[in-house]
């Protein structure tokens, strides 16, 4: 008995440990960012400290970050909602009529180095005059949505009896009728994962749009990796940026969290 | 014959159609092009068109001893880090596998680091660094124990660059194998513990082999990314100091967009796509193997 009680402590210690660790380096960003500049390059690390907003102040307001916080939102909602377009019926069709070598090949985008397409992008784009333009932002970050919704949803598909369209079928409907108004209004889970999982993939992407962007179609990872290229290393400031940039993020798999997780774990644990 | 049977008859082409023709014009078209640019020795500042030099830049850029480093450097990132986060995500999965006040807490505190911004990561380790000011040189004096430089030294910028990737996606394994856990059947377990098995025995011989197939699958996912690892190298080293932690993506991305030796670049990233090809297909093999 005595002994029970024992490992149970000694089991949430572990747990303990594992959550500060996962947590430490988000702490330490969240209070440098209420920092001054002095307060941060103290010795030693100050623990406490009186807060201030000033770096914030300094984000929003010099640099700008409004701006590149719309076009972060604007490329991946964007992108996201015209990758479910091609993807969804591309889904159907692999799950229905189990296309496996299509499947494969629509994943290639997602085993694949984005690099080795982002080069040629980069000449043809410059060519047609595209650079730092939406279209190119936008059809870059659909290589990456889009396999994330194929991959999920004709996952999701499987799941869902056929008999539901055939049935409907039989009674006359055709099968594009029936995917549409049978099986989507049924997929919302599967649909509320590949949405919220491409979003963030496409929110945290940093080298299609270090190449593709420039000042106006800017979005935040580069806001974010250009505040460290000014001649002194602002910390508080740049605390303060990495926060703006991550809180969205961290917000979706807060509300989403089951949905972000099955769509991390699909396949692994089917296949 | 009505236009919608048609239409019908040929759902299995039509649904997948702008699908492909997508991922064929903004994939496949661009490899094809890398591959032919890849024998030129096209140079875009020269304002020259690409020349066709045969085999010349594969020569030029495969002899030369920097992109050897790379192409090493890029297998021992990998390697090294993917065997720690399988590991400690394995061990980690084991302790949280059972039903505790907090478990949900404990899964959505492992999502956080999966989804935190790459870029943003790298530059708050970058502080946790910092030879100054950095936490990890005040905790090891505080220790008593001798202090680093930590990304800015050659000897410790690849562990250091490793500890960052460990500590963002461990947590993946994690949670795949918590999820693999779950869908076990009780029986083999209570039949073990039946026959007198203990908890470890248990763990040895039965659970961990059952969930075996869903940790190789954690693997080879981890594995394919960690080859192409780009954000954090690139935002807390740049490939530096000097090369030290240069690996094949970074290489790739300074030929293109910072020398514009497309030539020579395009040999890079058919090398980088290559060894991404091979270790997938490689693992693939493997895991059928072990399952038959």
């Amino acid at each position: 008995m005595k002994n029970k009680f024992l490992l149970n402590i000694l089991f949430y210690c572990l747990v303990a440990l594992i959550a500060l660790i996962v947590l430490f380096p988000f702490l330490w960003m969240l209070s440098s960012s209420f920092k001054t500049q002095v307060d941060i390059i103290s010795w030693p690390p100050k623990l406490f400290f009186e807060p201030t907003l000033q770096n914030y102040r300094k984000v929003f307001e010099e640099q700008n970050f409004l701006k590149y916080f719309m076009n972060s939102t604007i490329v991946g909602s964007v992108s996201v909602s015209l990758s479910l377009l091609l993807g969804l019926p591309a889904a159907y069709s692999i799950a229905r009529y189990t296309q496996n070598r299509l499947a494969v090949f629509i994943l290639l985008a997602r085993l694949m180095p984005g690099i080795s397409f982002l080069m040629p992008w980069y000449i043809i784009f410059s060519r047609l005059g595209l650079m730092d333009s939406y279209v190119a932002l936008i059809l870059s970050h659909m290589l990456i949505a889009l396999p994330i919704v194929v991959w999920i949803m004709s996952t999701y598909f499987s799941t869902i009896p056929r008999e539901l369209e055939e049935s409907a079928m039989v009674d006359g409907a055709t099968r594009q009728y029936a995917f549409l108004k049978i099986i989507l209004p049924l997929s919302g889970p599967g649909i509320i994962t590949a949405t919220t999982l491409s979003f963030i993939f496409s929110w945290n992407n940093f080298m299609f749009s270090q190449v593709l962007s420039m000042e106006k179609t800017k979005t935040l990872p580069i806001a974010v990796y250009n505040f460290l290229s000014y001649a002194e290393v602002d910390w508080g400031g740049v605390m303060a940026a990495a926060v703006a940039i991550m809180a969205p993020a961290i917000l979706l798999t807060m509300i989403f969290q089951k949905y972000v997780v099955k769509g991390l774990t699909m396949g692994a644990v089917k296949g | 014959m009505s236009r919608s049977s048609f239409f019908e008859r040929n759902l299995r082409i039509l649904f997948p159609l702008p699908a492909v023709i997508f991922i064929g014009l903004m994939m496949v078209f661009p490899i094809l092009y890398t591959l032919y640019l890849s024998f030129t020795n096209w140079n875009l500042t020269s304002g020259m068109e690409p020349a066709f030099v045969g085999f010349g830049s594969y020569l030029s850029v495969l002899t030369e001893p920097r992109f050897l480093h790379a192409l090493g450097r890029t297998f021992t990132f990998t390697f090294v880090a993917v065997a720690i986060e399988v590991v400690l995500g394995v061990v980690v999965a084991i302790i949280l596998n059972r039903a505790f006040v907090g478990r949900s807490l404990a899964k959505l505190l492992l999502l956080l680091p999966l989804v935190a911004t790459p870029v943003a990561v790298g530059i708050v380790f970058n502080l946790f660094y910092d030879p100054t000011i950095g936490l990890l040189n005040f905790f090891l004096n505080s220790l008593g124990l001798p202090q680093g430089s930590w990304v800015s030294s050659e000897k410790t910028v690849i562990p250091a660059l490793i500890l960052v990737d460990v500590w963002q996606w461990t947590p993946m394994i994690t949670l795949i194998v918590l999820a693999g856990l779950a869908g076990l059947p009780e029986d083999p377990m209570e039949a073990a513990r039946v026959d007198g098995a203990s908890e470890w025995q248990i763990l040895r011989y039965v659970t961990i082999p059952m969930v075996m197939p869903v940790i190789l699958t954690a693997m080879i996912l981890r594995l394919i990314d960690a080859l192409k690892t780009f954000d954090i190298i690139f935002a807390m080293t740049g490939g530096g100091p000097g090369y030290a932690s240069e690996t094949l993506n970074i290489m790739g991305f300074k030929y293109s967009f910072e020398y514009f030796r497309i030539g020579q670049s395009s040999v890079i990233l058919v090398a980088l796509f290559l060894v991404v090809l091979l270790c997938s297909l490689g693992i693939m093999k493997l895991r059928a193997s072990t399952e038959n």
